[in-house]
């Protein structure tokens, strides 16, 4: 069935066909929709909505609801999401997995309400503290939300880590007319096999697709933000330390060529453009206004996964290229990591925009 | 063909629910390509509100408008601000009730009263969206009506639907009353 949906509802849709039944939030504009929709939707499948007072307690009350055996999200936009901080690294540190949405609004602090930004990219990165990996998606259109949001809570309840779905107010609030699918692949966690008695939570036998038991099964389960053991309790010992902190590294390390998820057209061209969400659809409107005009190609790269940062296929991608433009809302925060992944031999040049409104074809089209 | 629209008023005249139910008219029961986005302020009633819709036979890359084909107006404010991004062969449509300082020479413009002619006749200000779009299928024919009837059954509720179907004929009609 053919329907006309915003971003934002289709990643709500997407959240609930892969199997979301706990969504804990407080609403935020641009990302609302997706709360309204989880507050309608949910009771009728069993599932719950709470609004929680706050976004803090929003992103714990996610976090005990998955660690009690539900797939859980929440969604927010900067101020809410730099509220969450907090919890996040605390679900990084327990290996509690759930689905965050940051919908990206001008900031920092209050912002711009109402106006598109990508400048929350290194917040995803580096929001919470201490060594951690983490997995962000980011969608560029309303099919692409539902898909990445179903592939983002899938990877988050495989490897047991939180994820993180980026997306922007112009892709949360644009409407297009798409068909989604009745049914989706759902990753389920596999239940545990072993007795209480034997049972470790962060058992060391495997990283990710891990046994897991929940709280109120009747086992021992011991979920801590301090460095812990594979029982869950605390420790001081470096050698287990830098094995828990190496088993957080390598969920994502060993995974990130399936999580690495790129589109690609022209490459071999010598001009390359470089985008993600919103900026994405602007570079890709003026590929096709420079090719059509100037009878060449024009080499495009969108990142639909911006964490882990995809540097191999990045430098291989640009092999032949000799000049690479980074197009996004901000002051300049991917390029600085694709100027790092690619020969130092290409020119880079950025193409930023961040007073709330979205970069044209024709900023770019002047720097070619 | 690539028709870029806008629609623009103040908030709470029910400028973006007019503007979903035209993408849905011609993106789901004529199976265009369509996108849909606004634009508003952080208040939720009385600020400038607008919103752009983009129909076409090919994928849609860019979703802002740049050269505008239609333009509809709701209000001064937004008349003044926005009839510069009207193409020269644009067409205008503007609500006479509000907007009544404009000087029409250069531009194709249909000027009706459409929220006056919406407290006339149906009661109530609020339908002067949905007259403005049976005004825009009959001039412009970027849709049929019947797409947007079948838009406005499934956006509308029962109860409030035959009223609706009213104002959209009354503006299909608009130059008749």
């Amino acid at each position: 069935m053919r329907q006309l949906l915003s971003g934002n509802e289709a990643t709500a849709i997407g959240a609930i066909k892969a199997g979301i039944r706990f969504f804990a939030g407080y609403p935020i504009t641009p990302s609302t929709e997706i709360a309204e929709y989880m507050a309608r939707e949910l009771p009728k499948i069993g599932g719950v909505f709470i609004q929680m007072e706050d976004e803090i307690a929003s992103i714990n009350a996610v976090i005990g609801a998955s660690a009690s055996g539900m797939k859980a999200m929440t969604a927010t936009s900067g101020p809410g999401f730099s509220l969450m901080q907090e919890g996040i690294g605390y679900a990084c540190m327990a290996e509690i997995p759930c689905l965050i949405v940051n919908v990206q609004r001008g900031g920092p602090a209050t912002g711009l309400p109402t106006k598109p930004s990508q400048s929350d990219v290194m917040q995803t990165r580096w929001g919470t503290h201490g060594d951690h990996p983490i997995v962000v998606f980011y969608p560029y259109n309303v099919l692409e939300s539902f898909y990445l949001t179903v592939k983002a809570i899938n990877t988050a309840y495989f490897l047991r880590v939180p994820v993180i779905l980026l997306t922007d107010e112009i892709i949360a609030h644009m409407r297009e007319a798409v068909e989604l699918p009745e049914e989706v692949e759902i990753y389920q966690p596999k239940r545990k096999k072993k007795s209480p008695e034997e049972f470790l939570y962060y058992s060391e036998e495997t990283i990710y697709d891990s046994e897991v038991a929940y709280f109120g099964e009747g086992y021992r389960i011991h979920i801590s933000g301090l460095t812990h053991r594979e029982d869950g309790f605390p420790t001081n010992k470096p050698e287990v330390i830098k094995r828990k902190l190496d088993r957080l590294k390598r969920k994502i390390e060993d995974n990130k060529e399936k999580l690495w998820d790129l589109e690609y057209q022209d490459i071999g061209a010598e001009v390359c453009l470089i985008s993600y969400g919103i900026s994405a659809r602007t570079a890709l409107e003026a590929k096709y206004i420079f090719e059509k005009e100037e009878k060449r190609a024009l080499g495009y790269i969108r990142l639909k996964t911006i964490w882990p940062f995809p540097d191999k296929p990045l430098r291989a991608l640009l092999k032949s290229a000799k000049k690479v433009i980074v197009v996004e809302m901000n002051q300049g925060q991917l390029i600085n990591e694709i100027e790092r992944a690619i020969s130092p031999e290409i020119e880079i040049i950025g193409v930023q925009r961040y007073d709330g409104e979205i970069i044209t074809p024709e900023e770019i089209l002047a720097v070619i | 063909m690539r028709k870029e629209i806008r629609i623009a008023g103040t908030g709470g005249q029910g400028i973006i629910f007019a503007a979903i139910v035209l993408a849905e008219a011609a993106g789901i029961y004529e199976n265009k390509y369509v996108t849909q986005i606004q634009s508003y302020g952080p208040e939720a009633r009385g600020g400038a509100s607008k919103a752009d819709i983009i129909i076409s036979d090919q994928p849609i890359y860019f979703p802002q408008t740049q050269e505008l084909d239609i333009l509809v107006c709701l209000s001064q404010q937004s008349l003044d601000e926005y009839v510069k991004k009207l193409k020269e062969k644009g067409t205008l449509f503007i609500d006479s009730y509000y907007c009544k300082n404009f000087n029409k020479e250069k531009i194709k413009t249909y000027a009706f009263p459409f929220s006056l002619v919406a407290k006339e006749k149906l009661g109530r200000e609020l339908f002067a969206n949905i007259i403005l779009l049976g005004s825009l299928a009959r001039f412009t024919k970027i849709v049929s009506i019947e797409s947007l009837k079948k838009a406005i059954s499934h956006r509308v509720a029962p109860q409030f639907l035959a009223i609706n179907e009213k104002a959209l004929m009354l503006g299909y009609e608009i130059d008749q009353l």
